[in-house]
């Protein structure tokens, strides 16, 4: 073994002493091998440097295709900020390594670099295979493997109308989605009768068909391309098939399988399989003990070349194991590997775990079949009763169930495992009933016992901490449903209650409040607090959480309960957090801030002197917001009617910069002006921004209109972001800035004015139904069950047949709006709030002062920190 | 010719250096909020209704971050008894004895508070029909509260 456990410790150790270790490739399989060296404590005594091709670290090139649905590069991905640097790890991108001298241990990159190595482990990954058709090397023809791949289609796809896949597996129906979502007509061709010939069975291939066609791709099966025909500056123009057919195409995808890339260990005379493959042993090592292989480039010692993630990682640790000695010789190796998948094509389930073909002698199939539905399930039973494998497409919801039940006889009749939710399997066959060495997490071969140890021993108690501390959901994230289930079984039986109340005074959640007063029509605070409130909360005063939660129900509420909609009026006055009681933002010194709505950041050069003029005379420091608008800071509360009487005067409103309520809808300029800019983004900010002013919510939310894909309005950082594209927009929900960003996901595309704005209304409805207290659109997202694909369901297919009432309450908002600082200035009543102090109308409160900084002002807090009772550090109070 | 009534409005006096003193009439305070209230020495305090009727009397100031805002605070109750949470960083204080819910070591002078110019003369919590004796005793145990 070339890293050997007596190295020197890493207070002494030197490059020149320390064993080093040097990784070819830095795919999926090879991250995962960092991470599994530095789990070992094998980075600490080791010099490890990795030679990659790709000018990025590695990525989750199983999302790839969601690059197309609008992540980033960024997002995908797998490396954690800070990684490299703290296992003081070599990562050098863009150079891969081109010749292995075995006979001096060292590694030569295209740069010239040349490392010495003690051990060697090669995850060079695969290669696409083109096949040889005449034509192939025309302008226009790509692979799909690389984001770089990825970027070159879709830079070239901008001039074509029509792209050709060849290839129906896996991979092939992913490139053939994102052609189609790029626009283009599309085509498949398929060598085999069937698509997904490895996965599938000719039935499931049908039902496949069947929904690929209905999503109007065109698919070619029993046929592969003759020749690729170009025009005379050598770009495609069609494809003749073998059958005497021809597509008329100006892109082509190769998508025809993989090949390992054995080349280096062919050059060095390493082993290698007949058909490809770097030879190793159970332990990951080659016909040299110095080198190791994982991954997709290795044949494995069951014979087989595994081209999918699970096995790979599996490859990962058993081979950081065999170089940290961890493991006892024999222990644990990499026998071979469970090729089961559970994928989403083209928005369609497809899964097949185990002998899905039924090649087991005396096996005999249940198969359940509704080609209406695009739904085919079977599953393969042995001669004894024992389930072993299966195939499902259409609805593979009970995978996570199946794929562990593989192996044994299922505790009910197989038939009632492929019948339609409530008509088959009870309840009861869920994840609980499961064995504990049931494997849940594929990916990181989690089994249901460690998910159990991780409530009962490590004292997880939520799903998250459960992820953390052992991984499982954490890779393709099929499993998360189970995980989910299992988690909350084993805390319900280890007996901690998890307490879902809001506080102290409701048990009930956020999204239960809503509800109970949606329907039982409740309009005032104290009623429900009687009627719903713990019982030793009941006829007492509340708290400071949920009298404020609660106002904001009613007021979303307001018009479909008969409540008022002015935040202000009677019992919801006391409800209101200081900020919308007065209509404006306490700051430090007990000042307001003033922010008056400038939709879509859109703004005459009137009002803007109108501000000017405002902040001068009554004395306030203007900040420009990262919301397009003008913040006015030092305010005294009863400055504040004064303030706004100029500014309703000069035609501003409430910009609700107080309220859990929208903020703004920030925009670029778009097609008026910007050269690149292909809709009306302007005009479309301000229309939504108009229609949702004043939408009481569980959080605040944020939105923004970009004109182009240049996203220069940033709206993939906001709860609602819309992106225009040539043929209308497309709507991304869930963004987040702030402490914990989060891109937007893209809920739907190309959608025309009213389109937009309907899904809008339904989506956001549907989320202050649902969300908890002060939750934003995208911990909500993460949170609930089914997640973006639960909403799109919801909110798009009105699964739920809730979209027409959403609807209905957003038309009710929108008709019922009206400027809460408008009607303040109209009444006296409501403006005697508006004073320093009840005893002394006049007086303002001396304790708000100000001294100068740049040009303008800042509080004074010198004042504020006079004698009395000790000032705890913040420290000293966040034990709450 | 017809008289003028007298106005009979209800109003909220806090003790101070053992005198009564009028800082609002019980109409200008809302239940389950608070407002400020200028002491004839330019101190600040916060005076609050609960849901109840009954009239509570804090420092206005925040000893967290030192500004005048506590009775921007929402009132509420735990166990029973009365606090308001600052409106700042959100720190409870019980209304009867301003003592800091969420960290022993703090506190802000609580004051007793009575109602007068009703029909009945209702006196804050902790005080009975004998003043001078309860005035003792209720100012022994505030301080000692406080202390």
């Amino acid at each position: 073994m070339s890293a050997p456990k007596n190295a020197p410790n890493p207070d002494t150790a030197t490059a020149a002493t320390a064993p080093t270790i040097v990784l070819i490739g830095h795919g999926m399989v090879g991250q995962r091998f960092l991470e599994a060296l530095a789990e070992r404590g094998v980075t600490e005594r080791a010099r490890v440097v990795v030679l990659c091709e790709e000018p990025r670290p590695a990525y989750d090139r199983v999302q790839l295709t969601s690059y197309f649905a609008g992540r980033t590069p960024e997002d995908l991905s797998l490396v954690e900020d800070g990684f490299m640097a703290r296992h003081g790890i070599e990562l050098h991108l863009g150079d891969p390594a081109e010749r292995i001298d075995r006979a001096a241990r060292t590694v030569t990159a295209r740069s010239g670099l040349t490392v010495a190595y003690d051990t060697l482990v090669l995850a060079t990954g695969s290669y696409p295979f083109v096949p040889p058709v005449p034509g192939k090397d025309s302008r226009g023809c790509f692979v799909y493997r690389t984001i770089e791949d990825l970027l070159a289609i879709e830079e070239y796809a901008g001039n074509c109308s029509s792209g050709t896949v060849v290839g129906g597996g896996l991979l092939g129906l992913e490139a053939a989605g994102a052609l189609k979502g790029l626009g283009l007509t599309t085509h498949i061709v398929e060598f085999n009768p069937r698509l997904m010939a490895l996965q599938v069975d000719e039935g499931g291939g049908a039902a496949l068909r069947r929904t690929v066609e209905d999503m109007g791709l065109i698919v070619h099966t029993g046929v592969g391309g003759k020749e690729i025909t170009a025009d005379a500056d050598g770009a495609v123009t069609a494809m003749a098939l073998s059958d005497g057919s021809s597509i008329d195409t100006d892109l082509v995808v190769f998508s025809a399988g993989v090949r390992p890339r054995d080349q280096l260990a062919r050059d060095c005379g390493l082993t290698v399989g007949e058909r490809g493959g770097v030879a190793v042993d159970e332990r990951c090592r080659t016909s040299d003990p110095a080198v190791y292989a994982i991954g997709e480039c290795a044949l494995a010692a069951d014979g087989r070349v595994y081209g999918l993630v699970a096995p790979g990682y599996e490859m990962a640790q058993v081979a950081a194991d065999d170089i940290a000695e961890t493991s006892a010789a024999g222990e644990g190796g990499f026998t071979g590997a469970d090729t089961s998948t559970k994928l989403k094509l083209l928005g369609v389930d497809v899964a097949s775990f185990g002998d899905a073909h039924g090649t087991a002698e005396g096996c005999l199939d249940v198969v359940y079949s509704d080609s209406r539905a695009g739904v085919y399930k079977k599953l393969v039973i042995g001669a004894d009763g024992a389930l072993l494998g299966g195939v499902l497409v259409g609805d593979a919801e009970a995978y996570g169930m199946l794929r562990p039940l593989t192996g044994s006889v299922p505790p009910v009749a197989p038939e009632q495992l492929v019948l339609p939710a409530g008509l088959g399997a009870p309840a009861a066959i869920g994840p609980s009933a499961l064995p504990d060495e049931a494997v849940i997490c594929n990916c990181h071969n989690v089994t249901k016992g460690a998910i159990r140890a991780a409530v009962t021993e490590h004292r997880c108690t939520t799903v998250p901490e459960v992820k953390k501390c052992t991984k499982a959901g954490t890779g393709c994230g099929s499993c998360v449903k189970a995980l989910t289930t299992l988690v909350n079984d084993e805390l319900e039986a280890s007996g901690v209650s998890v307490d879902k109340g809001l506080c102290g005074c409701f048990s009930y959640t956020r999204a239960e409040l809503y509800e109970i007063v949606r329907t039982l029509r409740i309009t005032s605070y104290a009623a429900l607090l009687d009627s719903h409130g713990r019982e030793e909360a009941r006829s007492g005063d509340g708290c400071e959480v949920c009298k404020p939660t609660v106002a904001s129900i009613i007021a979303s509420l307001a018009p479909t309960v008969g409540a008022s909609g002015y935040v202000l009026d009677g019992e919801q006055a006391a409800l209101q957090d200081t900020n919308d009681h007065f209509l404006a933002n306490l700051q430090r010194n007990g000042s307001y801030s003033i922010v008056p709505r400038i939709p879509g950041g859109e703004i005459t050069p009137e009002k803007l002197i109108v501000i000017g003029e405002v902040a001068r005379d009554f004395g306030l420091y203007t900040k420009i917001t990262g919301g397009q608008r003008i913040d006015l800071f030092g305010a005294r509360v009863d400055q504040l009617p004064r303030i706004w009487a100029r500014l309703v005067d000069a035609g501003f409103e409430s910009g609700h910069a107080y309220g859990k309520a929208l903020r703004t809808v920030k925009s670029c300029v778009g097609q008026t002006w910007c050269r690149y800019g292909v809709q009306d983004s302007v005009r479309m900010a301000i229309d939504l921004e108009l229609r949702y002013r004043g939408l009481r919510s569980p959080h605040k939310l944020k939105s923004a209109v970009s004109g182009c894909a240049r996203e220069c309005a940033e709206a993939r950082g906001k709860d609602f972001g819309v992106i225009a594209t040539s043929n209308g927009w497309n709507l991304y929900v869930g963004g987040n800035g702030g402490a914990d960003p989060r891109h937007a996901d893209l809920l739907a595309q190309d959608l025309d004015d009213e389109q937009l704005i309907r899904l809008i209304d339904r989506f956001l409805m549907f989320y202050i139904r649902t969300a908890d207290r002060l939750e934003r659109t995208s911990a909500w997202l993460e949170r609930i069950e089914g997640g973006l694909d639960h909403v799109r369901d919801v909110v798009v297919d009105d699964s739920l047949g809730l979209c027409a009432e959403l609807e209905a309450l957003m038309a009710e908002h929108v008709a019922g709006y009206r400027d809460e600082w408008a009607e303040t200035l109209e009444d006296p009543e409501r403006l005697r709030r508006f004073v320093s102090f009840v005893n002394a109308p006049g007086a303002p409160d001396p304790t708000v002062r100000f001294v100068p900084e740049r040009d303008q002002m800042k509080p004074d807090l010198t004042i504020l920190s006079g004698p009395g009772i000790p000032v705890r550090t913040l420290e000293g109070t966040a034990s709450r | 010719m017809t008289m003028a009534l007298e106005r009979t409005a209800v109003r909220v006096e806090l003790l101070i250096d053992r005198r009564w003193f009028a800082v609002c009439d019980l109409a200008d305070l809302t239940p389950g909020r608070g407002v400020a209230a200028l002491l004839p020495d330019g101190a600040q305090v916060a005076v609050f209704l609960d849901r109840a009727g009954r009239a509570y009397a804090i420092d206005n100031r925040d000893p967290f971050t030192g500004a005048y805002v506590l009775s921007r605070g929402l009132l509420g109750s735990a166990g029973g008894r009365p606090f308001v949470a600052s409106p700042l960083l959100k720190q409870r204080f019980d209304l009867e004895t301003g003592r800091c819910l969420d960290d022993d070591g703090v506190a802000v002078q609580a004051y007793l508070t009575r109602t007068t110019g009703g029909p009945v003369e209702a006196l804050g919590p902790g005080l009975g029909a004998d003043l001078d004796a309860d005035l003792d005793a209720a100012l022994g145990v505030v301080s000692a509260q406080v202390a």
